[in-house]
This record gives C-alpha cells, sequence and structure tokens, in this order.
C-alpha cells in the first residue's frame, strides 16, 4: 500500500457542509481513522463522533493528526489547502473547480514544505481493508496486489471492478484529479508503487489533454520494473473540444490519445484498447 | 473561457502595454466612419475567436475610408473557420520595423507560470522552435514569490533586444505577467509585439481566462452573456448519443462505440451526483437532437446513485417528445434499487459497458 496506511489519522476539512459531512461518514464506516473535522466557527459541535474544530492548529493540539481531506468551495479551497500543507504530511483536494492559479501556488507551497498533495479535483485515494480518503463506492474495492493511478474518477472505478470481478484486489487506487495543475503526476505514483512490496502490478489510467501520460512513458522506461499495464480513453475525441472536465481537452498535436498510447507501446508498456482487456493482460504477468 | 482581441487588448490598454488606435465597428457605416476618424491607412480585423484569420483572409488592409467600408461589408458577409464575423476592429496601419513573441503560459508538467519570449515574433511559436530554438528564452515564475521589474528586463537582456528598447520591453513582460495573475489568465500573448519607429506597441493580443475563475473576474463576466452550463456537452459527427458520469467514462464510451463500427453524435457529461431531475434533462437534451438515433446512457455510480438515474430514465420515457431506443448501462452505487426501478417499468438494461455499447451500435445500424 501506498501514501494511505494504518498510521494515517485524518481531520476533514468542510466537515459541515453537505459532501464533507456525508463523506465523512462514509469513511468511518470504511474504518479509515478519521479522528476530527475542522469548519471555522463551528468548534465544539459533534457530527455523529465527529468533533468539530475551528482549525487545524486546534485540532492538533488535541489530537495526533497527519493528513487532512478537504471538501471546501472553491473559492476557499486554496486557503484550506494551505492551513493543511503548514502542517500535515497528506493533503487530498476533492474540490472542483479550483482556479489553476490557486492550484499553482499549492503546488509550489506543498513543494516547499514535502507535503504530498493528491488533486484537487479527485475522487481520492483507497488502500482496501485499510481506509480511503476520498468519496469512491468501496464495495467495488478488494484487497490485493494491484496498483491503480488515474486521471478520472469513474473510469477509475470500472477498472478496479473488473479486477475485483476477475479475482484479484488492489493494493492502493489513487485518483492524481482530472485538473491541468494536480499536485502529484504519474511518474510520483508509479514509483510509489515500485518501491511499495505489497503491489506487484501497476494499471495506469489516462486521458486525452496535457502530456502526462508521454512523461510517465519516459519515467517507466527508465525507472520502473515492475509490470505496467495502462488505458487511454479519448482515441475518438476530436481536438479543440474540451470533453468534461479541464483536463480533457487536446491543444495543437501533444495530448491525443494517439500520441499517448504511441509513447506508452515505445516504453514497453502493455495498453489495453478497452477496460475489459486489463484483468487478463495483468493475470498474463502474474 | 476566450476573449475577442479588442477585450484584449482594452484590457492591455488599461494595464500598460501599448496598443494601436482603433475602434469596434458593426457595419460598413461605422467601418468607414473609424477610418475616417483613425485618418491614415487602416487594418479591419475580424473578430473571432477561432486562430490563424490572417491566413483565411479575416485581416484586410484600406488606404481611405470608402475602402474600408467596402472590405469591412465583404468581412461582414464571410465566415472564419465557421465562425460568422459580427465585429470588425479597425485600427491604424502600423509602420513595423520589427516584431518581437511574447507569451505567459501556465506549464501543465512544471505547473508553474511559464515566460516565452523572443526577438523572432509574427510567427507561430512552434515556428520559432522549430527554426530558431536558441532565440526563445523560457523564464519560469515561482507562483508563491513576487516578480520584479528588474527579472522581466533580465528576460529582454537575455533576448537580445537593442539597448535602447530593454527597459520597454522590460516593463510591458512586467505588465503582462502582472496581468495574466490578475485576470487568472491561462494565456496572456502579444504575437506581434511590434517595433515602430516610436517604440513598442501590441500589435495583436490574445487572452485566455481560467473559467473556474470567473467568480472574481466580474469585470470580464459582464462581457459574457452565457451562463455556465449545467452539463459539459459537446456535439459531434455521429448518430449515437453517449451519455456518462465522468469525464472519463464518457470518452471511453465513445471508444467503445468505434470498436464496433458506431460514432458518437454527442458527449454528455453528467458528472458526479446528478439528481434524476439532471438524469432527465441530460437525456432530453440528446432527444432533441434530430441527428441521434440511439441514445447510449453509461452509468457506473459512485456518488451519482443508480437508483436516480433509474427514476430519471423512468420520467424521461414517459413524456419525450419523439421515440428513440435507448440503451442503459447501469451499475455501481444503489444498483439493486436502480435495477428494480428499471425492470417494473420495463425497460432493459446492461451490466457491461462494452455489451450496452455493441449493442447500441447495432440498433444504430438497423434503423
Amino acid at each position: 500500500m501506498i501514501i494511505l496506511d494504518e498510521n494515517t489519522k485524518c481531520v476533514v476539512q468542510g466537515v459541515t457542509g453537505k459532501q464533507g459531512s456525508f463523506h465523512a461518514q462514509e469513511m468511518l464506516k470504511y474504518n479509515t481513522k478519521i479522528l476530527a473535522g475542522t469548519s471555522p466557527g463551528k468548534g465544539g459541535q459533534k457530527l455523529g463522533e465527529i468533533t468539530v474544530y475551528n482549525s487545524i492548529r486546534e485540532t492538533k493540539k488535541e489530537l495526533d493528526i497527519n493528513a487532512s481531506i478537504i471538501f471546501v468551495p472553491a473559492p476557499f479551497a486554496m486557503d484550506a489547502a494551505f492551513e493543511a500543507i503548514s502542517q500535515l504530511d497528506i493533503v487530498v483536494i476533492i474540490t472542483e473547480h479550483v482556479p489553476v492559479h490557486d492550484s499553482m501556488q499549492i503546488v509550489e507551497y506543498a513543494r516547499q514544505n514535502d507535503t504530498i498533495v493528491i488533486g484537487p479535483n479527485t475522487p481520492g485515494i483507497i488502500t482496501p481493508g485499510v481506509g480511503k480518503l476520498g468519496i469512491m463506492p468501496t464495495h467495488i474495492f478488494k484487497e490485493g496486489n494491484i496498483g491503480i493511478v488515474s486521471r478520472s474518477g469513474t473510469l477509475t472505478y470500472e477498472v478496479a471492478q473488473q479486477i475485483t470481478r476477475a479475482g484479484m484486489g488492489q493494493s492502493t487506487c489513487l485518483g492524481i484529479g482530472g485538473d491541468p495543475i494536480v499536485g502529484m503526476d504519474f511518474a510520483d505514483v508509479l514509483q510509489m508503487f515500485e518501491d511499495d512490496n505489497d503491489t506487484e502490478a501497476m494499471v495506469m489510467i489516462g486521458e486525452i489533454g496535457g502530456n502526462a501520460e508521454e512523461k510517465a512513458a519516459e519515467y517507466i522506461a527508465e525507472r520502473i520494473q515492475k509490470p505496467v499495464i495502462a488505458y487511454i480513453a479519448g482515441v475518438t475525441a476530436p481536438p479543440g473540444k474540451r470533453m468534461g472536465h479541464a483536463g480533457a481537452i487536446i491543444e495543437g498535436e501533444s495530448g491525443t490519445a494517439k500520441s499517448k498510447i504511441k509513447a506508452l507501446e515505445t516504453a514497453g508498456v502493455q495498453v489495453a484498447s478497452r477496460p475489459s482487456e486489463i484483468a487478463g493482460f495483468i493475470k498474463e504477468y502474474l | 473561457m476566450k476573449i475577442y482581441e479588442y477585450q484584449a487588448k482594452e484590457i492591455f490598454k488599461k494595464n500598460g502595454i501599448p496598443v494601436p488606435i482603433n475602434q469596434l465597428t458593426e457595419n460598413g457605416q461605422e467601418a468607414e466612419r473609424a477610418a475616417e476618424k483613425i485618418d491614415k491607412s487602416v487594418v479591419l480585423k475580424s473578430q473571432v475567436l477561432v486562430g490563424g484569420r490572417s491566413k483565411v483572409g479575416g485581416i484586410k488592409f484600406a488606404d481611405n475610408p470608402s475602402d474600408a467600408h467596402k472590405i469591412a461589408d465583404e468581412l461582414f458577409q464571410s465566415e472564419i473557420k465557421g465562425e460568422k464575423v459580427d465585429k470588425i476592429l479597425v485600427e491604424e496601419k502600423l509602420d513595423i520595423e520589427s516584431e518581437f513573441f511574447l507569451s505567459v503560459i501556465m506549464d501543465r508538467s512544471v505547473r508553474k507560470p511559464l515566460i516565452i519570449a523572443s526577438t523572432e515574433g509574427g510567427v507561430d511559436i512552434e515556428e520559432i522552435a522549430r527554426e530558431t530554438p536558441e532565440k526563445l528564452i523560457k523564464y519560469y515564475v515561482n507562483p508563491l514569490e513576487e516578480f520584479f521589474p528588474y527579472q522581466a528586463r533580465d528576460i529582454a537582456i537575455e533576448m537580445g533586444v537593442p539597448n535602447h528598447l530593454i527597459s520597454q520591453t522590460g516593463i510591458i513582460i512586467w505588465n503582462l505577467f502582472k496581468l495574466f495573475q490578475k485576470y487568472d489568465a491561462t494565456i496572456a500573448e502579444i504575437n506581434p509585439l511590434a517595433i515602430i519607429p516610436q517604440g513598442l506597441i501590441a500589435a495583436d493580443a490574445k487572452l485566455d481566462i481560467d473559467d473556474d475563475a470567473l467568480f472574481r473576474q466580474g469585470e470580464l463576466i459582464t462581457n459574457r452573456s452565457a451562463k455556465k452550463d449545467e452539463f459539459a456537452y459537446v456535439e459531434l459527427d455521429g448518430d449515437i448519443a453517449v451519455i456518462g458520469n465522468g469525464a472519463g467514462l464518457t470518452l471511453s464510451g465513445m471508444d467503445m462505440l468505434k470498436l464496433y463500427g458506431g460514432k458518437a453524435a454527442t458527449f454528455l457529461d453528467i458528472g458526479g451526483g446528478a439528481s434524476k431531475e439532471n438524469i432527465a434533462r441530460a437525456l432530453n437534451i440528446v432527444i432533441s437532437n434530430h441527428k441521434v438515433k440511439v441514445v447510449f446512457l453509461n452509468v457506473l455510480g459512485g456518488i451519482t446513485r443508480a437508483d436516480d438515474v433509474a427514476n430519471g430514465v423512468v420520467n424521461v420515457l414517459g413524456s419525450a417528445e419523439r421515440k428513440i431506443p435507448l440503451v442503459i448501462r447501469l451499475t455501481g452505487t444503489n444498483e439493486e434499487e436502480g435495477q428494480r426501478i428499471l425492470n417494473e417499468s420495463g425497460i432493459s438494461f446492461e451490466i457491461s459497458m462494452e455489451k450496452a455499447a455493441s449493442k447500441a451500435v447495432e440498433l444504430s445500424s438497423n434503423l
């Protein structure tokens, strides 16, 4: 498993909002160590078994926490992220529609503080059997030895479900986020899976837009020994049109599914043409 | 959000970047009067959002007001790469000695703002990179630190601009970077930055604004009528409407159609957590598109609940404006309940995305 393990103790920022309060309970149901929530001005309230604090600083005075998951609305997400980055080791930003200029500052601040930032615009991270810091449905995951890293939420679920149905399971699944600017890139996560004893093979799920997959391909060729299977969505997407979230747009010649698939195949990565092929490819390696 | 050249130039001017004397016009007569007022040769620039307009005749020169009238009339009748010309910017013709290139973009992989500058302007950045890469200066700005005018001058010096232009180039680079931040731009570009006898001037202006930052860009929103769309919706060439929850899954659904020989007519991402009303509206949007012969609804519920989807489908099928085959893939959160609702209404569904895609293609080719 990577990042999220038995020692991850988390606070939920924006815990009194609709999404925050719902998912805090869902994460608890999955036995995640959710120790507290924050919401400025609402300190002292109780949400089920979760105590609300005014700030992370206040929470840290009483509780031993090292991670945060952020549900606050986009205009306030940067401030919440800075608060968490300055005091914790792991920060998951679920919030969608964070301005890219804010994201650039968040990522730089995380770099300076040596903090892991997942997202923004991510479904989060799940280590089956241990916990989840995220919004994914849990029943499709199972403990196992496949690491999944993805830019897309529902497509991660699609692939995880197929792997589970094929009788295998996942070490950790991590969504890096669908925005143009995110905290972790594919290479960061692939390296962690490479170093993780519980992971035997990895699945990388990409989509059109940007050059993260091409960069990952170069990295895999140089540094990754364990098998990697990739799937890229958007082979039939036309250029110049934004398909869904801000990351998924083909601009100029780079960013097409074709260019990504070619780069990955050149790096020796097996690229599935449909999600249902992935489980079969993994079985060939293990 | 892309904005028009004339809007970008207003913003540039307000933020200390010199722009040519110009006037926005909406018909031939206005163009003639604008040319009279400018009182020299003018350039007529079609205001469209597509790039490369000069290569397809979107920019024309006129030596006198009556020519300006005639040429403007022609441009107003034309389309630039499919975009109708509603506005023309009439601008003084510049006496250009040479041209620089200046751009600020967000670099997705380095995750920082990047200033790109060159003394070889007037052409595409790709061309500069290919022909004279040594003349392309790249400078990353730390988004948490102040960017100072002396750093902008250093860029100008590294570009190799002549001594008498270093200060002015520096100020323009600095102002361009500041407005890139102030307006939440994803790109701010001057190409060409023209050198005329009086100094430097932005002959063209490009500014794209981050859609996600519009909530704090009040000045720009007043320029804009469109409200935020409920769905990410794109129309395509085929005849099968693809609706999915999440961009990746929707894209994947389109790709699956192709594997079975079909083609998507729409990309419609309902996003996460759609209600039954959202589902109903999404279905009605594609049903009212008459190119659509079959609808392929591809849902794997995460935050989206399968029972909400099923209820949305049942509501629409009772009241849709035309009968159209609907292939549903429904699984994920609350799938038992969702599948029960569909069964009770006699609506069939699939569990597998690929099976549903192949069925959609089969139906569309039989129609």
